[in-house]
């Protein structure tokens, strides 16, 4: 018999595409509205005034149309101006840089401009949540490579070395990584580097959490020998500058690969709305100090959740970046799913399982630390008595 | 894994000084025992640190920021500019001491421009405002002038804004 649904209509590689781990979980968090979560990706800082500000003078201004599919001319300058200052990155604003609707729009647009069918994709594993459904959708294959808790989720170049097939065309990596906090060395880094060179590999960088790194310095893959020419520079202000909702991403890349991901961007999007651009000149031109105080307080707050975890029991490394942490819950005896949805059900405290980021988060859970102190207190109130009840359990 | 250490050496004093100082500054965390927790140091080691910094004169005092509106029924304020004489020797010190000193007065700042000391002075009625600049402030030996602006409306107060209602975290609870 013919099926009669309307789901007959969704493409079979959209209809196989798995939901995300986070909705499921997020449905099951709405349903406790007194809940405290740390389980939220975004920071917890409104926008910084002198960018709202500059938002609403644009508007008033009058600026309510089109811009070119590449972006404001004056927004990639500000682009290229502040790649220089803060990353030691060179990139022309005319020829080799895109203004896209956030990291994630950037980065599919970057992954539909690179992949042919059967094309394959290293990335790091766990991690965001779009890039295996990214690649997928662009008829690609993921190669998901582990990224290990004994190296406190940097990568290996072994592991890469270890997932690579012939016909791998790309490596996307994320560090500072969400969920897990992790960083790599610019020794280890220049591993990675060469790796790519000799398997002739692009490079996919997202880099969004670099300007959140409390210890030692960000480098990025951009800046090492022979991998300009092989990179995608991917950056926005969403995190540091505290500016989600306004969705601005971008891409840096030689001029060849920018001109292709121009034409996905331009069909798809056209171009970014013009007032958040303007907002974004504003924060990459004048919000240095803003952002320095939003890591100081987001560095206080890291130090005082990992101690928290670690107390009560929660083996947890110290993440030099972003503003995540990433306990290991297999000491209670519970898998990851399992300790947050008790959790959240005897304790209204949500963190987010650590396979919502992929198989190899199995084991951890990730708990943000973008909430003020007070609701990081309490909630590490009540996970030391939900860990010490388990602890208790076991022991009768 | 790295695990964090807990407790501070001796060599780092000066680092939570530094923190608490910081964690004042935030407003957020404000009693002895938050700012242990948040610092990962000892009540003791928090409370050492508040003395430093009373010792050194950066913590001046505790006063909290209350909205004007609570008090307005019988407070007014005025922001004015004096201009001064300075002195041989002392330049506008002597005479910005001894306007500070004045029970009313609750800020007083050394300006450049048009005039040279911008007082803040607080009263309980125009007139009590009036008499105190009338009779004390341009009486004083020095000042050659002042002109009184009253205080009509205020919309920010010590980082704090005055009827910014606060809004819903309209955050979704997880995200990725």
């Amino acid at each position: 018999m013919k099926d009669a649904s309307p789901n007959r209509f969704v493409a079979d590689h959209v209809r196989s595409l798995p939901r995300s781990g986070i909705r499921d979980f997020f449905a099951l968090v709405q349903k406790m509205p007194h809940a405290i979560s740390l389980g939220i990706g975004e920071p917890d800082f409104v926008t910084p005034w002198n960018i709202r500000e500059a938002a609403i003078f644009s508007l008033e201004k009058g600026k309510t149309s089109y811009t070119d599919n590449l972006g404001l001319l004056a927004c990639r300058k500000a682009v290229s101006a502040y790649l220089a200052r803060v990353f030691g990155l060179s990139y022309h604003p005319e020829k080799e840089c895109l203004i896209g609707i956030g990291v994630s729009e950037t980065m599919d647009t970057a992954i539909r401009a690179i992949l042919n069918p059967g094309d394959k994709v290293l990335y790091h594993e766990p991690c965001y949540v779009s890039y295996a459904p990214g690649i997928r959708l662009a008829g690609g294959v993921p190669l998901p490579v582990p990224t290990r808790p004994d190296l406190e989720f940097s990568l290996a170049v072994e592991d890469l070395e270890a997932a690579w097939e012939p016909g791998t065309k790309a490596l996307i990596l994320n560090f500072p990584t969400n969920p897990t906090g992790g960083v790599v060395e610019r020794g280890r880094l220049e591993r990675i580097a060469r790796f790519a060179c000799e398997k002739d590999l692009i490079v996919l960088s997202d880099e969004i959490y670099a300007e959140l790194t409390y210890d030692g310095e960000h480098t990025s893959i951009a800046t090492l020998p022979g991998m300009r020419e092989r990179t995608i520079f991917l950056h926005g202000v969403s995190k540091a500058f505290a500016m989600t909702g306004f969705r601005i991403g971008f891409a840096c890349a030689p001029h060849e690969i920018i001109e292709a991901m121009m034409k996905v961007h331009q069909y798809a999007i056209m171009s970014v709305p013009i007032f958040t651009q303007e907002a974004a000149i504003e924060a990459l031109t004048h919000a240095d100090d803003a952002v320095a105080r939003m890591r100081d307080s987001y560095r206080r707050r890291r130090d005082f959740l990992v101690r928290r975890f670690n107390e009560m029991g929660l083996q947890c490394h110290l993440p030099q970046a972003t503003f995540y942490t990433f306990p290991c819950v297999e000491e209670t005896g519970l898998d990851e799913k399992t300790f947050a949805t008790r959790l959240l059900e005897d304790q209204e405290v949500a963190v987010v399982p650590g396979t919502a980021f992929g198989p190899h988060g199995a084991g951890f859970v990730r708990a943000s630390f973008s909430t003020g102190y007070e609701k990081i207190e309490t909630a590490c109130d009540r996970m030391a008595r939900f860990v010490g009840s388990l602890h208790a359990a076991a022991v009768k | 894994m790295t695990k964090l250490a807990i407790g501070r050496g001796m060599s780092d004093k000066r680092g939570m000084v530094k923190d608490v100082l910081k964690l004042l500054l935030e407003g957020e965390a404000l009693t002895t025992p938050r700012m242990a927790a948040v610092l990962g140091a000892t009540e003791a080691e928090v409370d050492a640190a508040l003395d430093a910094l009373r010792a050194e004169q950066t913590l001046l005092g505790w006063r909290p920021v209350i909205n004007p509106k609570a008090v307005a029924d019988n407070q007014v304020q005025a922001l004015i500019e004096v201009s001064v004489t300075p002195e041989r020797g002392g330049g506008f010190n002597r005479v910005a001491e001894r306007i500070s000193k004045f029970d009313q007065v609750e800020t007083c700042y050394l300006m450049s421009g048009g005039y040279d000391l911008m007082v803040v002075v607080r009263g309980a009625t125009l007139l009590s405002i009036a008499t105190f600049v009338a009779e004390k402030l341009s009486t004083l030996g020095g000042v050659r002038s002042t002109a009184t602006r009253f205080m009509l409306r205020c919309y920010k107060e010590s980082g704090f804004l005055i009827d910014g209602a606060e809004e819903a975290d309209e955050r979704p609870a997880v995200s990725p």
